[in-house]
């Protein structure tokens, strides 16, 4: 299934619906931007269809869940994301910071530097 | 009047990059751009190196405009580098 699916819609809500329950019981806020909250649960939901796991879809994986433990969302970069910046890489999760304008608009560098590790 | 030449490094899966592909169509403005993520083996690695070789801290999409390189979707920043 892909995003041009009939049944596409109906899988991104209820995708959307399991974060914003874990985010609400873990006390975190998702991006209060419906239509930029979309492309982010899309993003997620693809790299879960293509890889089983939903990988940060901000980030290049390498399709191995042991080398990409590190980005599957919530990747172990979002707290500190959140702190510095009020958003995690892809948006999904912000803070008052960031809806207030103060953090986190446009770009925010992505702390793993997974372009420059080396590569096998 | 006519546009700089604009290349791009986007994920399929990232908002931002789907983000400025739907702006530059928006805007009607001609680009190029690679899909890293949907590349695979030998071609991964080598747009990769290209990657490297341009990018500071490597968030996507890599936008590049003439010389100037632009790294995720601001969409200030790309509409001074591109005059609108």
């Amino acid at each position: 299934m892909t995003e041009k699916d009939p049944k596409w819609d109906e899988e991104v809500e209820k995708y959307t619906n399991v974060l914003r329950k874990f985010a609400a019981s873990t006390n975190y806020t998702l991006n209060p931007d419906e239509k930029y909250l979309r492309l982010i649960v899309e993003g997620l939901l693809m790299n879960k269809k293509k890889f089983g796991y939903a990988s940060c879809p901000c980030r290049v994986a390498d399709g191995k869940r042991e080398l990409d433990a590190d980005i599957i969302c919530p990747c172990v970069y979002r707290d500190p994301d959140l702190e510095e910046y009020g958003r995690c890489l892809c948006g999904l999760y912000v803070n008052e910071e960031y809806t207030s304008g103060r953090k986190g608009q446009g770009g925010i560098p992505d702390r793993r530097k997974y372009q420059k590790m080396e590569r096998k | 009047m006519a546009h700089p030449k604009v290349k791009a490094y986007t994920l399929s899966t990232c908002p931002y990059c789907r983000a400025f592909k739907m702006f530059m169509a928006e805007e009607g403005i001609p680009f190029d751009y690679t899909d890293v993520d949907l590349l695979e083996g030998e071609k991964r690695k080598s747009v990769m190196k290209e990657v490297d070789k341009v990018c500071e801290d490597c968030g996507y999409p890599i936008i590049m405009i003439d010389e100037l390189v632009i790294e995720g979707f601001n969409e200030t920043k790309l509409r001074k580098a591109l005059r609108l």
